[in-house]
């Protein structure tokens, strides 16, 4: 693996709990690396298996579901 | 401050302390405290670590802006610095600000003003503050918490190690009669310590930690609290039942504890650290403030209640919630809160709604002929966000994406001059979409769908992008890749916003009128509170009496009797206006949902149509019938009721029992019944004090597994005990044996402490049996609500929301939902009808617009039916070009938005308003384009 990797990775995060988690991070000020693009949802649930599927074969390298 | 007036029409006077920070202008970008150059002992950390003196108490703070700590900083204290005010970018800083004494009229006022908790280093006992590693529960707390002083990881103070013998020490401060000690138990403190312990080892997985709890008795007498107590066991989390006394270990690093073991060894032992689980006491300015105010207090200096009237303050219109009449956990708390709302209500009736204000905005415009023409709006949020981020690049980058007709970049995007301005700019450039980059939509994004509102667009016309909480303060290390993702985020939210449709919120009428099912105490107390706040209340009971279990009780603990309140009660319910019986009556059916519901309550063959808008359900328990100890079999062995009624029918009994035997548990915290029936502790302990009383000479035994009179209850246990009450503790392994020699009984049991078995004669035998649910089943098919493996009625969340049933409208009371005492009853129904109010107030109801809708593409199929956790979508049968078809159909009031439907639907036949697959693919595929082309 390459030293500079960019990691590709989406994040579904629920509203409720993973998201909120994210914005108290962010008023806490705790530093991470910014490789996750956040898709904000009501509930995790609502995360067809089809979409993440979908996400590997155009290439995403990680996936994370949050709730 | 003062206090005139009386219930309806109070005079107060507050005094009101500055703040230096203007409320409306803070932003909470925290620049002020990087800046102040003053460091203070932080009291929510326990003053383990840091903070400045102008601050946030902790990072949920609500609202988010800081304030000035008055009594540390440099400029009000000494008269110079002003760094925070030099530095503020929104000028929020105040220091002409001052004390202001406020003068409110207010017709009930409610308090809370909690507890104060013990400190240990009053009474040096335990010689806490003499070791590094004696540490009380709360720091302890601070430690393990991940928003405290080491971010969640465990390390010991004195050096910094990670400790793998930790030992908790039970009741410190409570249920002592020394100096300095309360005698009554603090009621949280063994679920706090079990808690303690088990998130200890969810941060040590896999190493092998030792830790014990060192307690009198476990008392875990809440709804699922046994069920927590064995799976701790099961971890491996030690229980032994000592008062250790704590030293210094070598070079005061760690402590030793020397106590006695269950078999009666003396152990000196070495812990990495030791925790004072620290028990609950009156807060400090009760009496100030009973004195002020007018109401009384006990001998704990905690606020006097009554159980029949049990938030109500000795002073009329003054109710008490929450800690500061008896220690409690945050359930109770939480139900108090409703219920002394519920009282505050019927005071304030004549007052109701007077005082609303309804905002009027323009008509909306219709959009669905145009093509996205997208406006996006760049926040710096001063310095946070454009201190990280290239806003300058971010702004040029968003003008390149499609359909993006404006980009605009502002200091502050949620300033009223800024939001003026983006409503001019949406109506100068006929804008239809609009993203906001900028902070967090789940503080900013009504204000700004408002914002939209006011501009003639559909609020659900707009998307947040989270540059600042999820961005520019999480990477302040690393501007170009924080740049790099800010722009990702921009280029989602547009692809996703030019898939926003305008989404309407329904409004449904609602049935302004209540259903209560059960007759019991609960019942009746809702169904009254209900008809005194003006609505009609139809009450609904199984058998041909009301009173339910009351009837069967004589005293409170506090010696009030119970049925002249229930005799009073029934007659103010049979005489009601607003009030209809059904007796010998059952609820046959239900349909509808929140505000809307319409039910058949059958009544001797006759059935009758009702409708109304929430339910409380208070459908009871009974007591358990056991197998066990001869009951049945031998009429002198009676449960609690039975022995109750036999007390007070035969004036004898005290003539010729000279020796009374009392089993506990029996039939509870076993593993078919793995709860703690709460309250049969208290009423072993109450009659056991009675037939004392009543003769002195009778010998009189509790045989117990742990005595649970949890609160202000344990002053009887130790009034039980001074008046030679034997109470013998038994364990489950090794349960007493009831034997039958000729005529007589023997209860033989093994002490466990003494290490001895007893053969005590029993002229009578008590059983404390389980108190159990009746059977809930008919209503969970009837209102597809939750029930517990106990058969008690779920309640939609345990802390936050404990009287409201998983299904809207439907509300929990009484023993149905969990054994409870009459006071706790009490509370909860008021509860019950308090949040029930919310949906009865109003003539309709606006339901929230993300919810599941059916498209074209639903073949009927069905699969979604069962994931539903709602049961919020039905199969109907619908005609279409001639021929019949089936479709599913969704209960919009039912659906709260989740989407297990979208994601189960094979084909994009049920999808979620504002959460469309499209929508969702739209911003992934807009990512993934980008990164990798």
């Amino acid at each position: 693996m390459q030293a500079n990797f960019e990691p590709v990775i989406i994040g579904y995060l629920c509203n409720w709990c993973a998201y909120a988690g994210g914005d108290l991070a962010g008023v806490s000020r705790l530093q991470y690396p910014p490789a996750m693009r956040a898709i904000r949802v009501m509930c995790t649930g609502m995360v067809p298996p089809e979409l993440i599927v979908d996400a590997f074969r155009k290439g995403a390298d990680g996936l994370i579901v949050m709730g | 401050m003062s206090v005139s007036g009386q219930a309806g029409d109070f005079q107060v006077e507050l005094k009101q302390h500055p703040r230096y920070v203007d409320m409306e202008k803070c932003i909470a970008c925290g620049l002020c405290m990087e800046k102040c150059p003053k460091k203070v002992d932080d009291d929510f950390n326990m003053a383990i670590s840091k903070r400045k003196a102008i601050y946030i108490k902790y990072g949920q703070t609500v609202p988010l802006k800081y304030a000035i700590d008055g009594q540390n900083c440099i400029y009000v204290t000494k008269g110079k610095c002003r760094a925070c005010e030099k530095y503020c970018p929104t000028g929020a800083i105040n220091f002409a600000d001052s004390e202001k004494i406020r003068k409110i009229q207010v017709g009930a006022m409610i308090l809370t003003p909690g507890f104060k908790f013990f400190d240990p280093g009053a009474n040096d006992f335990y010689g806490y503050g003499k070791m590094p590693d004696l540490v009380t529960s709360l720091e302890y707390e601070r430690l393990l918490s991940a928003g405290g002083p080491n971010m969640g990881h465990l390390i010991r103070p004195s050096d910094g190690r990670e400790p793998k013998k930790i030992a908790w020490i039970q009741c410190v401060g409570s249920r002592n009669t020394h100096r300095y000690d309360h005698g009554f138990c603090s009621s949280v403190c063994c679920m706090y310590a079990i808690k303690q312990a088990m998130v200890t080892a969810e941060h040590s997985p896999g190493e092998n930690l030792d830790q014990r709890i060192f307690y009198i008795n476990v008392r875990c007498h809440g709804k699922e609290f046994e069920r927590y107590y064995e799976s701790a066991k099961e971890k491996g989390i030690r229980f032994i039942k000592a008062r250790p006394k704590v030293t210094p270990s070598k070079n005061n690093i760690g402590v030793t504890l020397t106590y006695f073991s269950d078999d009666g060894r003396r152990m000196i032992e070495d812990f990495d650290m030791a925790v004072l689980s620290i028990g609950l006491e009156a807060p400090k300015d009760g009496p100030n403030l009973a004195a002020r105010l007018g109401f009384e207090l006990n001998h704990y200096k905690f606020a006097k209640t009554g159980s029949f009237a049990p938030v109500t303050s000795t002073k009329n219109g003054i109710y008490i919630a929450g800690a500061f009449h008896s220690p409690k956990d945050i359930p109770q708390s939480v139900t108090e809160a409703s219920c002394a709302a519920d009282e505050a209500a019927k005071i304030l009736a004549a007052a109701k709604g007077s005082l609303t204000k309804v905002k009027t905005y323009p008509p909306e415009k219709d959009i669905a002929a145009e093509e996205p023409k997208i406006g996006v709006f760049i926040c710096s949020c001063g310095i946070n966000i454009a201190g990280v981020i290239n806003v300058k690049e971010l702004t040029e980058f968003a003008q390149s994406l499609p359909q993006v007709a404006l980009v605009e970049n502002n200091l502050f995007t949620c300033s009223t001059d800024t939001q003026n301005i983006i409503a001019q700019k949406i109506r100068e450039h006929q804008l239809n979409r609009i993203v906001i980059a900028a902070c967090t939509p789940r503080t900013h994004e009504s204000m700004f769908q408002d914002t939209l509102r006011e501009a003639e667009l559909n609020p659900y016309l707009m998307e947040m992008a989270n540059i600042r909480n999820q961005n520019a303060w999480v990477h302040q290390n690393d501007p170009v890749r924080a740049t790099s993702k800010a722009k990702d985020q921009i280029r989602m939210a547009v692809a996703k916003v030019a898939l926003n449709r305008p989404l309407t919120r329904l409004e449904v009428p609602v049935f302004q009128k209540a259903l209560v099912i059960g007759g019991g105490i609960a019942g009746m107390t809702a169904a009254l509170d209900f008809a005194e706040r003006g609505f009609e209340t139809v009450l609904v009971e199984a058998k041909d009496q009301l009173g339910g279990n009351a009837l069967s009780l004589d005293q409170t603990w506090q010696n009030e009797p119970i049925q002249p309140m229930i005799a009073g009660l029934v007659e103010k319910i049979e005489t009601h206006p607003r009030i209809r019986v059904f007796k010998n009556a059952r609820v046959k059916s239900c349909s509808g949902s929140v505000g809307n519901f319409v039910s058949e309550v059958e009544t001797s063959g006759s059935v009758e149509k009702i409708s109304y808008g929430a339910v409380v359900v208070a459908t009871g328990a009974k007591e358990f019938q056991p197998d066990e100890y001869l009951f049945g079999e031998d009429p002198r062995v009676m449960t609690q009721l039975q022995f109750d009624k036999t007390v007070r029918e035969d004036e004898s009994v005290a003539q010729w029992a000279k020796n009374v035997v009392f089993i506990q548990c029996v039939g509870s915290r076993e593993p078919e019944r793995p709860y703690c029936s709460r309250v049969c502790c208290t009423h072993s302990v109450k009659a056991a004090i009675a037939l004392k009383e009543r003769k002195p000479a009778m010998n009189v035994f509790i045989l117990n597994r742990d005595i649970r009179t949890y609160g202000q209850w344990e002053d009887l246990y130790r009034k039980a005990r001074e008046m030679g009450i034997i109470f013998v503790r038994y364990t489950r392994e090794r349960k007493p044996r009831v034997v039958k020699e000729g005529d007589n009984l023997f209860v033989e049991v093994h002490d466990a402490v003494l290490r001895h078995i007893f053969k005590l004669p029993a002229d009578l035998l008590v059983l404390a049996t389980a108190i159990v649910p009746n059977d809930n089943q008919t209503l969970v098919e009837l209102f597809k609500c939750g029930i517990n493996a106990d058969g008690f009625i779920n309640e939609a969340h345990p802390k936050l929301r404990p009287v409201d049933m998983t299904v809207d409208g439907l509300f929990v009371a009484g023993l149905c939902h969990y054994p409870k005492s009459i006071d706790e009853a009490i509370v909860q129904a008021k509860a019950a009808v308090s949040r029930a109010s919310v949906v009865l107030f109003k003539e309709t109801m606006l339901l929230d617009a993300v919810k599941s809708h059916v498209t074209e593409k639903c073949d009927g199929c069905a699969l979604c039916l069962d994931v539903c956790p709602y049961k919020a979508l039905t199969l109907e049968t619908v005609s279409w070009n001639g021929r019949s078809a089936k479709r599913m159909k969704v209960d919009a009031a039912l659906c709260k938005g989740c989407g297990l439907c979208q994601a189960t639907c094979p084909k994009e036949g049920v999808l979620i308003h504002g959460f469309t697959l499209a929508q969702l693919k739209a911003q992934s595929d807009a990512f993934l384009q980008a990164a990798l082309g």
